[in-house]
């Protein structure tokens, strides 16, 4: 009895060990995703003037329109955090729902991107036009596509919660997610900052 | 990182309150016109960067205590990359962009 108590505390270590070794190493993903970010941006703030005489950001971008997404995104975030909450306290329900509320609000977000990406296109304002439109359609949807597989990946988060329960495993992964949403905040911060306020300009 | 269990609710409302603040100033100038030339930018950056600083404090939790030490060092080591990286090509850029004129 004591010897499988002794075995099971060892194996238990040995997990522990494993999965912060998988947090570290989705530390370093995360680290090598804004280096790309970075280069996106700085390639946008490069070609940022160049409309080669078609329409321009001033033209183009509607503030509201980026407000909104803006607030869909940092409220997902702060949902984000509430399930991570439930969990520690161990409530597998109300990680659940909490969960599906971060992934109605980020597909929310995603539809206003998909909406704002074909009236631009329908308005002749597509990623072919000029360099400006190539480098703005490659940043945003760089994010867009990020959003899209964090919402994948919230709905797997889902069935593993439903099916497995809040098992270490499960609650590593669902920490490991929260940091990638989160992270996908922090782009959107740069995004307004650098793309949409100074285009309005 | 694993200290899910010690969070609260108090923590992720308070970033939530900062960012909502520092995402309505830099829209309101723009939006109000209440500011022109370099002065928007340098609001807009500074806003933009603390806002980094308080996601990352308040909703991704790092500290300096218990963040394992690697995170912490990755963290700064992207940093100075970023800061090259984009910097550089920058300067480059527009220095070329210049000369060109």
């Amino acid at each position: 009895m004591a010897d499988t108590s002794v075995s099971l505390s060892i194996l238990e270590e040995e997990e522990k060990k494993s999965l912060e070794a998988r947090e570290f190493g989705f530390w370093v993903y995360l680290m090598s995703d804004a280096v790309i970010f970075a280069l996106l941006f700085a390639t946008y703030v490069v070609l940022s003037g160049n409309s080669a005489a078609g329409p321009t950001s001033r033209e183009l971008f509607d503030l509201g329109h980026t407000a909104g997404e803006t607030a869909l995104l940092l409220l997902s975030s702060l949902t984000f955090g509430v399930a991570t909450i439930a969990m520690g306290q161990g409530h597998a329900g109300r990680v659940v729902q909490w969960l599906i509320l971060t992934l109605l609000l980020g597909l929310g977000f995603i539809a206003m991107e998909v909406w704002e990406f074909s009236s631009m296109t329908r308005q002749g304002a597509g990623p072919g036009t000029s360099g400006f439109l190539s480098a703005f359609f490659t940043l945003i949807g760089t994010h867009g596509l990020h959003v899209t597989l964090g919402a994948v990946g919230i709905c797997v988060m889902i069935g593993q919660v439903l099916v497995k329960g809040l098992t270490l495993p499960v609650r590593s992964r669902m920490m490991r997610l929260g940091l990638f949403w989160h992270f996908l905040d922090i782009v959107w911060i740069g995004i307004f900052s650098v793309v949409y306020l100074p285009g309005v300009m | 990182m694993t200290h899910f269990e010690d969070r609260s609710l108090a923590t992720y409302l308070t970033g939530f309150a900062l960012a909502i603040v520092l995402t309505a100033i830099p829209f309101a100038l723009v939006w109000g016109g209440l500011l022109t030339g370099p002065a928007v930018y340098a609001v807009i950056a500074v806003a933009a960067v603390v806002q980094v600083l308080v996601h990352l404090v308040f909703f991704l939790h790092i500290d300096l205590r218990s963040t394992p030490v690697e995170n912490l060092f990755f963290l700064a080591f992207a940093a100075v990359l970023l800061f090259i990286m984009v910097g550089g090509s920058l300067w480059i850029m527009f220095d070329l962009h210049h000369r060109m004129m």
